[in-house]
């Protein structure tokens, strides 16, 4: 087990907000700027704000996507993707034309809300159901709620990766589970409490 | 489903924060990372400073303050003061703000927003406008750093900013600010109904009473600062905010944006 997590620095994503929450739950942050220092990590976190093709092309541009394989692929080391690095794990998105990393068989849809008082953006805090148990989210009486922005939600294809839905006039998936990859469609690094239990799991595990 | 937003909306000014009446009376409130530190274990939604000086006095952001700010903020945090280019725009986003408040700039030229939206995402920018009435009662936009009213129509430069990229508008009044009467609510819903992006209003809130009004009038979000930071008829210095279980009752049935 190790305390220390790996953000991908890649030029998508408000990084100062995820280093500062790993460190106030009393992990070690450590940014890497290129895929050659993914050698030794044992987390990480994928953040990304922005569109999915510049997402996806710069990671493949920099080089990110072979060394991120061997890391998350071949030896599972635990990966968390936040937001758009939630997205851009699955095999594509209606924004974009690019193929995604497609680790998880799933792929991103657009809202489309009919009710035209719902917004897109979906923004705001939104509460969370659990769908099965998980080292990352224990038990707990209390209803989570995360804070959440996006125009896109992630549709799983396989429900075994569903860990957490959410409701934005349909539901929609807010976290998927494969393995030792997990996806979280909102910000644990801007959700109290909630956020930080969150990270506070993802050091022990 | 999605909660209304409730955000307590901070005044910077010369280091310190203070709360205002219809822009004037400055009453000084205390130390900011103190109040921040106050209102994130209030687990606040969302927070918003804004510096009402910097334009003004032509001044750049207080990075400084604002990265302390931003380390104890552990939701979403918007800033606005003094922001006129993109490369500002980018510092702040490093710090860790999530959202750049625009107004001067923006009034002068709306590009600005559409260069941060291209960059950053319509998401990171919200459009600020306030809104006073003139001695026939109606609405003109106001320059809260020139001081003066504006010509033209207030929707129609809404419209614009909207049009532009900004991915939430700030809806201020002028009349309503620090009075606690109650928000401007036809103001709200005039705002509201006239474009597809989320408004945040802004002034007057009294009670919490006044959140559901807000809402049931079209806002999205809803925005305050006395309600949150002074107390009593002789307005003392108290930092507050409504628990969990009591914003979610005021909007119970309403949980809709």
């Amino acid at each position: 087990m190790s305390r220390t997590i790996s953000v991908i620095d890649y030029g998508c994503g408000n990084l100062a907000s995820v280093l500062n929450m790993i460190q106030h739950v009393g992990g070690t942050a450590r940014l890497l700027s290129s895929p050659e220092q993914l050698g030794e990590v044992e987390k990480i976190i994928l953040p990304g704000v922005g569109a999915f093709d510049h997402g996806i092309g710069v990671l493949r541009e920099g080089g990110w996507v072979q060394a991120l394989e061997a890391a998350v692929l071949e030896r599972k080391v635990p990966i968390m993707g936040i937001c758009l690095g939630m997205q851009l794990m699955t095999c594509g998105s209606e924004e974009g034309q690019l193929p995604g990393l497609g680790w998880i068989d799933a792929s991103a849809k657009r809202f489309r809300p009919t009710d035209s008082r719902l917004k897109v953006p979906h923004m705001g805090w939104s509460e969370v159901r659990q769908v099965r148990p998980d080292p990352l989210l224990p038990e707990t009486a209390d209803a989570r709620r995360f804070y959440f922005v996006h125009s896109y939600r992630v549709e799983c294809r396989n429900p075994d990766d569903v860990l957490l839905l959410s409701e934005h006039e349909e539901q929609f998936v807010a976290a998927f589970r494969h393995g030792n990859i997990w996806g979280f469609q909102f910000h644990p690094e801007k959700s109290h409490r909630f956020g930080m239990e969150l990270f506070r799991c993802f050091l022990e595990v | 489903m999605l909660k209304h937003r409730v955000i307590p909306a901070l005044l910077l000014r010369e280091g310190g924060l203070v709360k205002t009446q219809r822009f004037g009376k400055h009453q000084y409130i205390g130390d900011p990372i103190n109040a921040i530190r106050i209102f994130n274990e209030k687990e606040v939604d969302e927070l918003m400073l804004l510096d009402i000086d910097a334009s003004r006095q032509m001044r750049e952001p207080d990075y400084d303050l604002i990265e302390s700010v931003a380390a104890e903020c552990f939701m979403p945090f918007g800033y606005g003061g003094g922001i006129s280019s993109i490369e500002q725009a980018r510092r702040l986003f490093s710090l860790g703000v999530e959202k750049v408040v625009l107004q001067t700039a923006a009034l002068a030229n709306p590009r600005i927003i559409s260069e941060i939206a291209q960059r950053f995402g319509s998401q990171s920018v919200v459009a600020s406008i306030d809104i006073k009435r003139d001695w026939l009662g109606r609405y003109r936009l106001w320059s809260s750093s020139r001081r003066k009213t504006l010509r033209g129509d207030w929707l129609e430069t809404l419209r614009l900013l909207v049009e532009a990229g900004a991915g939430e508008i700030l809806l201020n009044s002028v009349d309503r600010d620090g009075m606690q009467q109650g928000y401007d609510l036809r103001l709200i819903d005039n705002a509201a109904h006239a474009v597809g992006i989320p408004v945040i209003a802004l002034g007057g809130a009294g009670s919490m009473q006044d959140f559901l009004l807000a809402a049931e009038s079209g806002a999205s979000a809803v925005a305050a600062g006395s309600l949150f930071v002074l107390q009593g008829p002789h307005r003392a210095v108290l930092i507050s905010y409504p628990n969990y279980s009591e914003l979610e009752s005021i909007f119970r049935g309403k949980d809709v944006s």
